[in-house]
């Protein structure tokens, strides 16, 4: 047997347990050096940004000498008409009608056939001008004949008047909202956590404020802070609450609310007394929540903080379907959700109220509330004329993305939970059947419930029977809620472990 | 320098490209108020082509479920216009006096596109959708009523997407989602549901 053939014996004799482990250990081996190399670049990855009305773009940053330098064709190139060409250690650069001057080694250059001092010396790499940072500000202000400001720590530049200011005002409704007006429209790249909302503005000329702390009489939003680095502006608001933001104005403002914490909430936004008729909402909380009791039937057990989250359906310009008798399903969708929050509540368990006034939100936005404050389940209400009892919907999922490790693809979130769903719709049916409620199951192609990463439902309350009066009737209203209610009551230690 | 054969021969341009503005302008006036007549009536299946039996899955608001329905009508042998042949007689029956599940006036299946492998992109026009009733259950009736009768009428179809005048929409009247696509099956548990929970 030769040396090639007794290896694949050998190989073929290794157990597989053993061949799976080392492909394996291969393989994060080859992933952690990626990850790695990835962390390594983006570590050194220094960026410029300049702003102007022709364009908003970032260029790299590279040390030279223990400065920062960066390309001047590239810096000036996306404003006008800019060219470049190198004779031995001369660089000339020619922007529009004017000529500038540089010399390899040299600080100082010709501009516009005045002397200009680089603070450091001019570089040519590869027939590549490269300057100063710290001399950019001035140097394209005498290139391009027009003011321009450097923010040289934070790598900026503003060409002309583009900065973009904003005023940040706090409304004492509650749940507690913090609006901030811009002086034209931003759009941020939004990131949470716990405490915190970020706004990274990458492409938005955004400037401080006068201080670049701010703080506010609030006790769920005490402060925000305002920093820029690295060729973007960023704005933190804190607070002891999730808080979660909406845009409108044409993107320039940007409301900022806080769901109501089981301890602030004591008190100063107790549940309100039933609403039971279909009254034209008021005007915000955005959401409003009651404090989570603990739970009786798992005294011990680190619970959500919310067990349900409940979504009225549309809401402000979204006014759903139009309800027999002029009513709207807006505003019998919220009136029911009301209800349903008051008899969660009356059976001991906590509940978010989604839109708790007659504003709009987008399904994405309904989903993203829910999702980040991780309650055992979603139920999105909806009121019909059409048909008669409750119809219970799961979601039909569409065809989505592939979910990799933590990254959950955002059109299939809920498929993990479908299980999980169908067991809180079965519990509902189980109790409003009791209740002489006709109940239908069904599934429906129906947004947000496929974008929410928990136990989801939509319920559809359409009139009792045929000829009786509308889903607005408060006895009819309070007799679905109890039902819901019931049933969720009595699949809750499953859903609970579901999760 | 004679000027003149220069000025006589833009005088001419100027007056033919007059001329062809003004009959491009009526053409378009014309197309326009064709289109807009065109959407007040069903379009009727193509007459062309072999007639055979097929199965409708009609959607009825009584019993919030689609009922099977055979009929004969002339299918073209091209599956792609077999496809819209069936949906817009579908949609013929809908829009008629003892509709079992009315539609807005005007609806119309504009385009069924098949792409392979197994998809079918539905394109409906802006009335179909501008005038379609709101709700959860009317809007899925809808959507599984088309979904059941082209699938099973026109076979290796396995995924559907839905547009509305050839753009994306994010629901057809306020609730059935239409910005993703969905497979088939799952059309089929939907309308099983549908059935089973009556």
């Amino acid at each position: 047997m030769d040396s090639k053939n007794q290896f694949a014996v050998l190989k073929d004799r290794l157990p597989s347990g053993l061949r799976i482990a080392r492909a394996l250990t291969c393989f994060c081996s080859i992933l952690a050096c990626s990850a790695l190399l990835l962390l390594r670049v983006s570590a050194d990855d220094k960026r410029l940004t300049i702003y102007s009305n022709a364009a908003s773009y970032s260029i790299p940053v590279i040390d030279r000498n223990g400065q920062e330098y960066v390309g001047l064709l590239e810096a000036i190139d996306p404003v006008g008409s800019v060219s470049a060409s190198a004779q031995g250690s001369h660089w000339r650069l020619r922007y529009n009608a004017t000529e500038s001057e540089f010399t390899e080694g040299s600080s100082h250059a010709r501009v516009r056939g005045a002397d200009f001092d680089l603070r450091a010396n001019f570089l040519l790499e590869n027939g590549r001008g490269i300057v100063p940072v710290a001399s950019l500000g001035n140097l394209m202000s005498k290139i391009l004949g027009g003011p321009v400001t450097l923010h040289e720590a934070a790598r900026r530049v503003f060409i002309g008047s583009v900065a973009i200011h904003f005023t940040a005002q706090m409304t004492k409704a509650a749940p507690p909202t913090l609006v901030m007006n811009f002086t034209a429209p931003v759009n941020p790249m939004i990131a949470t956590e716990p405490g915190k909302l970020m706004m990274v503005f990458s492409r938005d000329p955004l400037v401080a404020p006068g201080s670049p702390s701010l703080t506010f009489d609030s006790k769920a939003i005490p402060s925000a802070s305002y920093l820029e680095e690295n060729g973007s502006a960023a704005l933190t608001v804190n607070g002891t609450a999730p808080l979660f933001a909406s845009f409108s104005n044409g993107n320039r403002t940007i409301t900022i609310a806080a769901a109501v914490q089981p301890e602030t909430a004591q008190g100063s936004n107790a549940a309100p007394p039933p609403q039971p008729q279909a009254t034209a909402p008021q005007a915000p909380p955005l959401i409003s929540a009651a404090p989570p009791p603990t739970s009786p039937t798992n005294p011990g057990r680190a619970a959500a903080p919310y067990f349900a989250v409940i979504d009225a359906s549309h809401g402000g310009s979204d006014r759903g379907e139009d309800l027999a008798g002029g009513l709207e399903e807006k505003d019998v969708a919220l009136s029911l959700a009301r209800v349903l929050r008051q008899e969660l509540q009356a059976r001991g368990i906590s509940v978010l109220l989604i839109r708790d006034g007659a504003i709009t939100l987008s399904l994405d936005q309904r989903a993203s509330m829910t999702n980040m404050v991780h309650p055992v389940i979603y139920i999105a209400v909806h009121a019909s004329s059409e048909g008669r009892g409750v119809r219970l919907y799961t979601a039909l999922l569409p065809l989505g993305g592939r979910s990799a490790g933590i990254f959950v693809d955002w059109d299939t979130a809920q498929s993990a939970f479908l299980s999980l769903s169908e067991t809180g719709a079965s519990g509902i049916e189980t109790e409003l059947q009791r209740k002489q409620v006709p109940v239908r199951k069904l599934m429906a192609p129906l947004r947000p419930l496929n974008n929410i990463a928990t136990a989801a439902l939509a319920m559809e309350v359409a009139p009792p029977a045929e000829g009786k009066p509308d889903v607005s009737l408060p006895s009819y209203q309070q007799l679905i809620a109890s039902g819901v209610a019931n049933g969720l009551l009595s699949v809750r230690g499953r859903l609970e472990a579901g999760r | 320098m004679n000027i003149k054969p220069l000025v006589l021969g833009v005088a001419i341009m100027l007056g033919v490209a007059l001329l062809m503005g003004a009959s491009l302008w009526r053409l378009r006036n014309r197309v326009s108020g064709d289109t807009s007549t065109s959407y007040t009536q069903p379009v009727a299946p193509p007459a062309s082509g072999a007639i055979e039996p097929v199965t409708l899955y009609v959607a009825d608001d009584d019993t919030g479920m689609l009922i099977p329905r055979k009929s004969t009508i002339a299918l073209s042998g091209d599956r792609q216009q077999r496809a819209e042949g069936l949906l817009r007689e579908l949609v013929s029956l809908y829009l008629a006096k003892s509709s079992p599940h009315p539609l807005g006036p005007g609806s119309e299946v504009r385009d069924v596109y098949l792409v392979e492998p197994g998809l079918a992109v539905i394109d409906l026009n802006a009335d179909f959708a501008n005038g379609h009733r709101s709700g959860v259950l009317v809007e899925e009736l809808t959507m599984a009523s088309l979904v059941e009768t082209i699938s099973a009428n026109v076979p290796g179809i396995a995924r559907v997407k839905f547009l509305v005048d050839g753009k994306e929409r994010e629901t057809l009247a306020g609730h059935a989602d239409l910005s993703g696509s969905y497979e088939v099956s799952g059309v089929t548990q939907m309308a099983n549901a549908l059935q089973d929970s009556q």
